[in-house]
């Protein structure tokens, strides 16, 4: 068994006696250079894509390191002219890599005509001769499997020789371009289309069930990726270097390796089978659709990039494909090439794409999104209104509370949606209530709060403003805290509504206040995030370039406030003094307050996307698209988010996953925000109805 | 009345004499405005000042056993104001401002001992003057649109330019953290390391090693790690093309906490008990840094070793 991480060959039996190989073959920029030591501390960089050459051993450098890139010959390459046993004449140089080279060369028993050929060249610097023979026999045994294959997909060996410390390959010449090249001329902002990568896929899945089905031994190729695979002046895929060149590997201490990229992680405890091709398969599909070079991401780190996050003209169906042949471990993967061909002509079929001369696609329309995106859930009940419900829902004592454009905050029956009571304002309510000590504290347009008895709907007090007041009120410290549109925020009695104080943010304020440790966080419409202490005295101001209306959630335990600006960015603050730790940029206005859950950041985006940010660093863990603008702002419930959508439906997330649990449609935007208890979920929507669902 | 001119009104124009009354004030706040509510003491600038008072950094680098040349760099800077100056904000609190440095270069023929020098020093240079400058000067959060992560990771990516243009053949891991007020904010790339020391060490920093990543995803055991043939390959370091990706991260620090960088000459040879031993055993940051330097040399001290430990006040 190998140890390491060889790049690829054809079987495990081919390695026969030889000594254990060293690692990785090397592939990165510039892997000419200074070996490592064998010394324990000695560190190496795994390089980024290109191929330089690698040759002279050099002496005592202690760290090795990707030297700079260079394409100059070195001096263990043939120069052009050469001619080998008398029939090759090299040409040029194609590539170099690890131990070896690749030259175009000429056969020259063809004199009439250009035959061209491929020569790979290894070296062979193993010092001791019992060794050596054992790597030529090795070699010479894989030239004559190599030998015996016979797909359109794999390059034909004409001949193998072995001249002193060098062994040659002689390959069939494939005028083209790899897969490498083809994408780096996609241009920037665009991507190769799905269906010409569709077919590549179906075609990669042709000659892997070739490989594979070999006898006696499956042939494992083990080192797929885009610069090992051809596409011909007939625009057929050909894979191109069997890593034949591995033979030569063993004893060349510190050869300097690289992180492939594409290799399945099992590989590097030595272990090649099928279905490590059939990951390194997806690890290409994945690389050629994002155009995210897996060499420069951490190892293995695809299913945290999720194709569409890149590329969302991406089918979901074909991203599943690809991420079930990314899968960590070998056993979720396909079984087989057969069975990765059979999910990829069925995308090919969702998608609407003919391979061309595969005559008429069967079966071709999908039978509608409908099964995509799970049943809906029935209301238990729902409450109508007079105008658009925007407010958001409070539930207290088996009682809703919600405010209606209609002017009225309303009380009913959490359970059954029966009406309780009614309080008439003067103005639309677009703020949320806020329930403490009996109370229901609620803002108006009409530019008044008002406290309401929670049981009766009987008046207790009211507190003019000289703003309309869109802020909803916050209770600590027995007083209420609410902005307003005459920027000011107020601190008022709760039990007599007098104002304690009042101070002047020089802008509405929209937001509503988060409240922890004796500070008050809430945002202004000029852009700031203000703190104030509860005796209304500055601790700090933070500055985002447009109006913040979305209300801050605080981590108490990791002393960070999250906020969305109108800026489209949101920003995580250091809930001490204000300095901006991070901020993720979405593609839209951000209006919804986030929600925070064990150190994931929920919210929405006008671009249309729920976001759930890691609290650490704003690294996107998933998004989830609906159809319309996100102003509602998610919450937290067992497991699942749920929020409304401005494109009318009320959704519930897996909030690990973002995987769509349910959503029910209904008659106009949903901004309301939802209010979850006893797994009943609460929300209202501009077609004046508030509904009851099941969590 | 605007809330700009109530601050200055209350705030007396002396700092030392202000910060004295805010503590006297703490155990019985009188707040008028708030008769009757219960009110918490505020953990206000008072905090943020008085933590200014103390910022103990201890730093020390060796060649090791082995080597015959460090390739290490180190940078610290702690710089603190006191003063009369009540800027327009009504916010005097130029808190302690530390920022720390620990490289580990690589690459032969002193490409790794250039890399790393000059990705420090380029790396101290834009922090200093994007960040510490203008706080100097009073800039407060709502100058600065710029998270500070994005700050310190761009002055990360100027250092990777000027590493790649510059050294040829170098490489250098990377990782810096800026202690303001109550949080760390640290950026990163390599295998160099972040703990935040209280009674465990934890690591803030994750190693771009292509062994480590293995472990993490379960595929090699820790032990397998130790003896694998690739556990010193890196996946990222600084200067390795034109563009990288640089970590960062940010951590509120707790009260007598302690901050720890150091290169993998350290926590390649020492284990993170023994680590956590010899800093709770050694009140002094400067002798323990020299006490963990003296450990890894004792475990071979087959690399370089550089610790910076930054003692975080109560």
């Amino acid at each position: 068994m190998k140890d390491s991480l060889e790049t690829r060959h054809i079987t495990d039996e081919s390695q026969g006696g030889a000594a254990p190989a060293e690692g990785l073959e090397t592939r990165r920029i510039g892997s000419g250079s200074a070996p490592a030591s064998d010394d324990k501390s000695t560190r190496q960089i795994a390089g980024p894509p290109a191929t330089p050459p690698t040759t002279a051993p050099a002496a005592e450098a202690t760290r090795p390191i990707t030297p700079p890139p260079t394409t100059t010959p070195t001096e263990g390459t043939l120069p052009r002219g050469t001619v080998l046993q008398g029939r090759y004449q090299i040409l040029g140089i194609l590539g170099m890599g690890g131990m070896s080279s690749v030259y175009k060369a000429r056969d020259l028993r063809f004199p009439e005509v250009e035959k061209l050929c491929a020569i790979k060249e290894m070296i062979n610097l193993a010092p001791d001769p019992q060794i050596r023979a054992t790597m030529i026999r090795n070699f010479e045994r894989e030239a004559n499997i190599l030998a015996t294959l016979n797909h359109p997909a794999v390059p034909k060996v004409y001949d193998y020789f072995t001249e002193g410390d060098r062994s040659y390959l002689v390959l069939e010449f494939i005028e083209g371009q790899d897969l490498e090249e083809v994408l780096s001329e996609v241009p920037e902002g665009e991507f190769l289309p799905e269906k010409q990568v569709l077919e590549w896929a179906i075609q990669l899945c042709d000659v892997l069930i070739y490989l594979h089905g070999h006898k006696p031994q499956p042939i494992v190729f083990r080192d797929l990726k885009p610069s090992n695979i051809m596409l011909d002046s007939h625009g057929r895929i050909r894979l191109i270097d069997f890593g034949i060149a591995k033979v030569f590997q063993s004893g060349q201490k510190g050869t300097m390796i690289g992180t492939e990229g594409y290799s399945p992680p099992e590989q590097y405890r030595g272990s090649a089978e099928p279905r490590g091709d059939i990951y390194a398969l997806g690890a290409t599909l994945h690389h050629l659709l994002t155009k995210q070079d897996p060499r420069l991401e951490p190892p293995f780190s695809f299913q945290e990039r999720p194709v569409r996050q890149a590329n969302p003209s991406v089918s979901p169906e074909f991203e599943a494909v690809i991420m079930k042949a990314l899968e960590y471990d070998a056993e979720k993967r396909y079984g087989s090439a057969e069975e990765m061909k059979h999910a990829l002509l069925g995308v090919g079929r969702r998608i609407g794409y003919r391979r061309p001369g595969a005559g008429p696609a069967a079966g071709v329309v999908l039978t509608g999104e409908t099964d995509l995106e799970a049943s809906e859930t029935m209301a238990l009940w729902r409450f109508a209104c007079e105008d658009e419900v925007r407010s958001s829902p409070t539930v207290a004592d088996g009682i809703l509370y919600i405010g209606s454009y209609d002017h009225n905050l309303y009380a009913l029956d959490a359970e059954t949606g029966e009406f309780l009571w009614k309080y008439a304002t003067e103005g639309g309510i677009a703020s949320s209530p806020y329930v403490s000590e009996g109370k229901v504290l609620v803002g108006s347009q009409d530019r008044v709060l008002y406290a309401i008895h929670a049981r009766t709907g009987r008046i207790e007090w009211t507190c003019p403003t000289q703003g309309r007041i869109y802020s909803s009120p916050r209770v600590e410290f027995n007083h209420v805290f609410f902005g307003s549109d005459d920027h000011h925020m107020y601190a008022a009695s709760l039990q007599t509504g007098r104002v304690a104080w009042k101070v002047d943010m020089g802008a509405p304020i929209r937001s509503s206040a988060a409240i922890a440790e004796g500070q008050l966080f809430f945002g202004c419409e000029d852009g700031s995030v203000a703190s104030l202490d509860i005796r209304g005295e500055m601790r700090w101001r933070f500055r985002a370039k447009r109006a913040v209306t979305s209300s801050p959630a605080l981590d108490q335990e990791e002393g960070l406030l999250f906020v969305g600006s109108m800026d489209w960015n949101i920003y995580a603050l250091d809930a001490r003094s204000g300095w901006a730790v991070w901020r993720f940029r979405t593609s839209g206005p951000i209006v919804s307050s986030p929600a925070i859950h064990q150190g994931v950041v929920y919210v929405g985006s006008a671009d249309g996307h729920l976001y759930a940010l890691d609290a650490r660093n704003g690294r996107v863990l998933w998004k989830y698209q609906t159809e319309g603008q996100v102003t509602s702002s998610p919450a937290y419930y067992n497991g699942a988010v749920y929020f409304g959508g401005v494109d009318g439906c009320i959704y519930s997330l897996d909030a690990e996953t973002g995987d769509l649990r349910w959503r029910v449609k209904t008659g106009g935007p949903v901004t309301s925000s939802p209010c979850v208890v006893n797994e009943v979920v609460y929300i209202g929507s501009t077609d004046r109805y508030v509904y009851a669902l099941p969590a | 009345m605007g809330f700009l001119d109530r601050l200055r009104r209350k705030r007396p124009s002396n700092d030392k004499v202000r910060a004295q009354e805010e503590v006297s004030e703490r155990g019985a706040p009188s707040s008028d405005a708030l008769a009757g509510a219960e009110v918490q003491p505020s953990a206000g600038p008072q905090e943020v000042e008085k933590a200014s008072s103390v910022m103990r950094v201890g730093r020390a680098s060796d060649i090791g056993q082995v080597r015959t040349t460090n390739q290490d760099a180190l940078v610290t800077f702690v710089a603190e104001y006191i003063g009369d100056h009540v800027d327009d904000a009504g916010m005097l609190s130029r808190g302690p401002f530390g920022f720390f440095i620990v490289a580990d270069g690589m690459g032969g023929h002193q490409a790794g001992e250039v890399a790393s020098s000059l990705a420090a020093r380029v790396v101290a240079h834009q922090v200093i003057e994007t960040i510490y400058l203008p706080y100097l000067m009073g800039e407060g959060p709502e100058a600065f649109q710029d998270p500070l992560t994005d700050l310190l990771g761009r002055a990360v990516s100027t250092a990777n330019q000027a590493v790649h243009q510059q050294v040829p053949g170098g490489g250098t891991t990377l990782t810096c953290a800026l202690v303001l007020g109550r949080r760390v904010y640290v950026a990163h790339v390599g295998d160099s390391r972040a703990y935040l020391v209280t009674d465990r060490l934890r690591q803030l920093t994750q190693d771009h090693s292509f062994v480590g990543r293995l472990v993490e995803l379960g595929e090699l055991s820790p032990d397998e790690a130790a003896v694998h043939p690739q556990r010193n390959v890196l996946y990222r370091a600084v200067g390795q093309g034109d563009h990288l990706d640089v970590d960062t991260y940010s951590q509120l620090l707790p009260p007598a906490s302690r901050l720890l960088l150091c290169s993998d000459g350290l926590w390649g040879h020492v284990s993170e008990e023994e680590i956590g031993a010899i800093i709770a055993s050694t009140p002094n940051p400067q002798k323990a840094c020299e006490r963990l330097i003296e450990a890894a040399n004792a475990a071979g001290g087959s690399d370089n070793i550089t610790v910076v430990l930054i003692e975080i006040p109560d």
